[in-house]
């Protein structure tokens, strides 16, 4: 009779999961540190998915059985969901396992080796000149797909204008009244902020605001917000951070 | 080649339409062939104040939609034989406008003009949209008063997201200020938005300050662009303007107002 109900239905969802990242081969002192690690808080760990990171393993083109890994996160109590940085052999042998692999965030990774990680992650937002601001209103634009790095722009967001960062958003110029920034990490404004500033819009928690001078309509954390009503009950000269304590904003002048 | 510049604001009755005539005005005097085109379908204007309402036979709709051929829709100014106008259509709306069929048009006049200014309707719908689209300068009229200013903003945000120097990743639209209606008298005693504070917002290169100025509606009315009349203060400061845009270095003035011959006498200054 109840035909006219659906089976089932897909949505989309953000989960946060622990990344472990390995630094060594040595499949034995992993177990052990990794117990180590486990012993400090046991019910935290109880059964948590885990993501496997072998980008420091290879860069350092370090052999290792990615079998005997997975092995081992399972034998501590750890379900491991996912694999990145790994090379096409490791891929491989993750999936005989069932265990997804990540495949786009760095491509840069796999293939180049020996080149310093952190000088790409820096250059990427000048690489990329303001991608999003060229985008008005109506969209909401990704900053950057692949690269989840830093969103740098250097023009006012002036009202109206909508930018989404997917990691941490830079912005050097003014952010007009009727403006709107959103990312999921951390934003800092570099000059007046008047419009609405929304950082770890995905739920992070410990992502933070920081701002030369906070005027702005709304600020959120996560999805607690207080609004210019709020704010406008003490003035603030000079730069302020904004961050989560226990679901409410606190606004901290920086010394 | 011509300079394509737009005259926006986004709020209506900020002096659009007054800016598009003095400046297209100016520039033809400065001996540039200047063609001004009225994107305000349906609700035409300039050509009253360019004083030649009863000689629109054609119109930009026409032009746009093949029925008259540009020089037949152009009407050369009475004042000035380097300034030409392209009237809007007053029976038709802004859905009449069409992307190829204004970027036709401006690539026809590009090639006979030195300066093309389009004149925009308020509003950031189609007919904004389109008189911007295409321009390379972008002269944002303000008036020192709040919701003008935030209007500005917003139009500062399409200026550099939706025209085509945008999206083909040129160099942007370069944007000025223009602020007019300005009474240096009601913001020293803070009943008007100061020079300061629409800066602290906006941001922009300032072009000049028009002062609030009974010529500006006495020539409105007389169908003459104010910049024609020198003896007004509005006339000079958009005289100014367009010599600031030509490259010429003048000191802003109107920013204080004018003293009184009482208050210079005694030095007063209350």
């Amino acid at each position: 009779m109840s035909n006219n109900t659906p089976v089932l239905e897909f949505k989309s969802s953000t989960f946060f999961a622990p990344i472990l990242i390995l630094f060594n081969n040595d499949m034995i002192a992993i177990e052990e540190s990794l117990q180590e690690k486990i012993n400090l808080a046991p019910e935290f760990f109880k059964d948590s998915p885990l993501i496997i990171d072998l980008r420091e393993l290879n860069k350092h083109q370090q052999d290792f059985d990615f079998a005997q890994i997975a092995q081992i996160v399972r034998k501590v109590g750890f379900f491991p969901v996912g694999i990145r940085g790994g090379n096409e052999q490791q891929n491989m042998q993750a999936r005989a396992l069932s265990i997804p692999v990540d495949p786009g965030r760095d491509q840069a990774n796999s293939a180049t080796q020996g080149e310093p990680q952190k000088q790409d992650i820096a250059q990427q937002p000048t690489a990329q000149p303001e991608p999003t601001v060229a985008n008005e209103a109506a969209q909401a634009v990704a900053a950057s797909p692949p690269a989840a790095a830093t969103t740098l722009i250097n023009q006012p967001i002036r009202s109206g204008q909508r930018i989404y960062a997917t990691g941490d958003l830079i912005i050097l110029s003014q952010v007009s009244a009727g403006a709107e920034i959103m990312a999921e990490g951390n934003i800092h404004v570099y000059n007046t902020l008047r419009g609405r500033a929304l950082a770890g819009v995905h739920g992070n928690t410990a992502a933070r605001i920081f701002c030369f001078d906070l005027q702005a309509e709304l600020i959120s954390i996560a999805g607690d917000y207080k609004t210019s009503e709020d704010l406008n009950k003490q003035t603030y000269d000079g730069p302020v951070q904004i961050y989560l304590q226990d679901h409410a904003l606190i606004i901290k002048k920086i010394a | 080649m011509a300079r394509i510049i737009v005259v926006t604001s986004g709020k209506g009755g900020v002096g659009k339409t007054t800016t598009s005539a003095a400046i297209a005005m100016g520039l033809a005097k400065a001996g540039y062939k200047t063609a001004v085109i009225d994107f305000d379908v349906g609700l035409r204007n300039l050509d009253l104040i360019l004083g030649c309402e009863r000689r629109v036979v054609y119109d930009f709709i026409n032009v746009i939609n093949g029925e008259a051929s540009l020089s037949q829709a152009l009407i050369r100014d009475k004042n000035c034989n380097l300034l030409y106008i392209l009237p809007a259509s007053q029976t038709r709306d802004k859905d009449a406008l069409t992307f190829e069929g204004v970027g036709k048009v401006l690539d026809e006049l590009s090639k006979e003009f030195q300066y093309i200014v389009c004149d925009s309707p308020a509003g950031i719908e189609k007919g904004a949209n389109l008189a911007l689209y295409f321009a390379d300068d972008a002269f944002v009229v303000t008036n020192p008063e709040i919701s003008s200013v935030r209007d500005s903003d917003r139009m500062l945000g399409i200026l550099s997201s939706k025209s085509r120097r945008a999206e083909r990743n040129e160099e942007p639209i370069k944007e000025y200020l223009l602020l007019t209606r300005y009474d240096a008298q009601r913001v020293k005693s803070g009943e008007m938005l100061g020079l300061d504070d629409v800066q602290e917002i906006l941001s922009l290169e300032l072009l000049g300050i028009i002062p609030e100025s009974r010529s500006v509606l006495s020539a409105s009315n007389a169908g003459v662009p104010v910049i024609l009349d020198e003896k007004s203060e509005a006339g000079q400061a958009y005289s100014d303007v367009v010599a600031r845009y030509l490259g010429e270095k003048r000191p802003h003035r109107f920013i204080d107002g004018k003293q009184s011959f009482l208050k210079r006498l005694f030095g007063g200054r209350s």
